[in-house]
């Protein structure tokens, strides 16, 4: 019984794989997102050099056979920072949204769900947060809360909660007034059971379209962020930080700038391409 | 009658709307035997499909009385008694499209009431009794994974219909349960639902907008007009002698399925008026051919014209207890 129910488990998780193989530009990004995790993963195998050690003799080098992307204005190998900015990147990425996911879910599924006064309450403050500019508000978090990486994403990740809550709530609106909730309701469901088994798994397919995109502009977020100097200390290889240090010698030594640069435009490009294939292949009604 | 299993008693649902409360089912009033199936008809908006929700309490009514086995449901509160009720008064939606969760298959789209109501302690035990639904509805053991995606609309409906019957209701509102489907499959399901109540001892309200479909299952039929009641007979008296204007009107658009017999046809004219400002007296009364000067003052009772076949008509107010034909009435009504 057990294993029967694996197996249908995995029989729909085939079906889902099927569906995503036909799109080739969704395959295309879920290699590179999958390359970029095992680069993040193995950092210390695959770069050269240290991420912190100063060369000032090798200050500003084109780049060449030993340092393939250059050096930057201290002598750090570009590479080996770009590859470890990988691991911040994506952490912050995957975190910050999680955070947003599971708050703005959870409040939209709330809102929508029971309506009239909780509704309004919810969504007005959420209309709040709203009003101000995401990357204003996620400047005035991570200032009031300091920099560093913890801090980071929680002011990334609250930024963006309300996004999640208006796209649960809006599904939910749509589903709740489907015939099959209100035979849940005749078997006398509770509201915990209606909303768990029927409403959020119905619910779930543009939130996680929407989670891929706002990871892309997480990463952006966190980037920016670090590029005003709010978000990691120069020390750590962010990209974003990268960007901001090579800023002031763009017109001499642009690789500096370039090859973070590059590594931000990758990612968010293969998390763009696969959030539009997870929504093809988790539509139900463009099931063939 | 045999002995009464569900009463209805002044059953009122009013929605708010900006307007003022428009009143979708008015003093409705009904009783329903063990075993027997009541045929709710009448047209779209007529109220049909609210009485039967309020009847189960998807939507609670504003006021009157709903007595299962002899207690009013509608005095429960208690999470436990509800459950109960709930338990034992089940529903059968018309759209088997949009009544089916997308994402469950069928197995877990028919153990769902089982799991919400804490049935079955085991996965085993559960599956038992999924397959003893299938079984009963004639749904093949291989659908047991299927999704309702793969299947077509009479197979949805069985689902339906076996979510309805795991809990073991002893009452099933039937809303449109063969209107959304093609017309072989709904004579399938029709047959289906008369089997189950010969064998399971059932009791139907059966919500239709079809007479053909009423008159193959219903024991007795309750027309509706506009949030009321007009008419309640047995179905045979129904069919060869209906009394209300309004009920000879629905009848006589039944087409007749032989050639050189013609009916006259009662054609309505005008629209149904709101039921958010229905009109003083009795409802039906600006479309009534028969309309006489008190109509529009006051609103006809129902009235017992012997045999169970009660009519809310003024026509009938000096005959009582009598069953006359009104002056127009048509002819072999029954087509036969």
């Amino acid at each position: 019984m057990k294993d029967k129910k694996k197996e249908r488990r995995f029989m729909r998780l085939k079906e889902f794989w099927r569906r995503l193989k036909k799109s080739k530009m969704a395959m295309f990004g879920l290699v590179i997102l999958s390359l970029l995790v095992a680069i993040a993963i193995f950092a210390s195998v695959i770069a050269p050099y240290s991420y912190s050690e100063q060369h000032l003799e090798n200050k500003n080098m084109k780049p060449n056979s030993e340092h393939i992307f250059g050096c930057d204005d201290l002598g750090r190998d570009i590479f080996t920072r770009v590859i470890y900015g990988s691991r911040i990147s994506l952490s912050v990425g995957f975190i910050a949204v999680g955070i947003a996911v599971v708050f703005g879910g959870l409040l939209g599924a709330v809102a929508g769900y029971f309506g009239g006064v909780t509704d309004n309450i919810i969504m007005r403050s959420m209309d709040i947060l709203l009003a101000v500019p995401q990357i204003l508000l996620a400047i005035s978090i991570s200032a009031a809360l300091g920099t560093g990486l913890v801090n980071l994403m929680i002011a990334v990740g609250i930024s963006s909660i309300p996004q999640y809550a208006r796209i649960m709530r809006a599904s939910v609106l749509t589903v709740k007034d489907q015939e099959y909730i209100e035979a849940t309701h005749a078997a006398g469901a509770t509201h915990l059971h209606t909303i768990i088994r029927h409403i959020i798994p119905n619910c779930f397919a543009p939130i996680i379209v929407q989670a891929t995109l706002g990871v892309a502009f997480a990463i952006l977020t966190a980037a920016g962020l670090s590029f005003i100097g709010l978000g990691l200390d120069p020390e750590v290889p962010e990209w974003g930080a990268m960007l901001a240090g090579g800023r002031q010698y763009i017109r001499d030594f642009p690789h500096i700038t370039f090859f973070p640069g590059l590594a931000i435009m990758i990612t968010i490009f293969a998390l763009n391409v696969l959030g539009d294939g997870f929504r093809d292949a988790l539509d139900p009604k463009l099931r063939d | 009658m045999p002995d009464k299993l569900l009463e209805v008693k002044h059953l009122k649902k009013y929605f708010k709307t900006k307007k003022g409360p428009l009143r979708a089912v008015d003093d409705v009033s009904f009783s329903i035997g063990k075993g027997e199936t009541l045929g709710l008809v009448g047209e779209s908006g007529c109220g049909k499909s609210t009485c039967g929700r309020a009847i189960i309490r998807l939507n609670d009514p504003n006021s009157g009385e709903v007595l299962f086995e002899g207690k009013n449901i509608l005095d429960f509160h208690r999470r436990a008694d509800l459950r109960r009720m709930k338990q034992e008064m089940q529903i059968v939606f018309q759209d088997p499209y949009s009544s089916l969760n997308p994402r469950l298959n069928t197995q877990d789209l028919i153990a769902d009431p089982l799991v919400i109501n804490k049935i079955g302690s085991n996965k085993e035990e559960i599956r038992q009794k999924v397959l003893e639904a299938m079984d009963m509805v004639g749904l093949e053991k291989r659908l047991l994974d299927a999704y309702p995606h793969e299947l077509d609309g009479g197979r949805r409906q069985r689902i339906g219909i076996a979510r309805a019957l795991v809990l073991n209701p002893k009452f099933i509102v039937m809303d449109e349960p063969v209107s959304a489907l093609d017309v072989s499959i709904q004579a399938q399901i029709l047959n289906l639902l008369s089997e189950l109540q010969d064998d399971l001892g059932l009791t139907y309200l059966f919500i239709a907008h079809n007479l053909s479909v009423v008159k193959h299952i219903s024991d007795r039929i309750a027309v509706m007009y506009l949030g009321k009641i007009v008419e309640v007979a047995n179905y045979r008296d129904i069919f060869i002698e209906p009394l209300h204007p309004y009920s000879q009107a629905l009848l006589s658009a039944i087409p007749i399925p032989k050639r050189h017999i013609k009916r006259e046809r009662i054609i309505l004219e005008g629209d149904v008026p709101s039921p958010v400002n229905p009109p003083d007296g009795c409802r039906f009364c600006g479309r009534c051919r028969m309309a006489m000067p008190i109509c529009s003052e006051t609103s006809p009772e129902l009235k017992d014209m012997g045999n169970g076949h009660k009519v809310a008509c003024h026509l009938y107010d000096d005959k009582p207890a009598e069953t006359t034909k009104p002056a127009e009435n048509t002819k072999s009504a029954d087509g036969k």
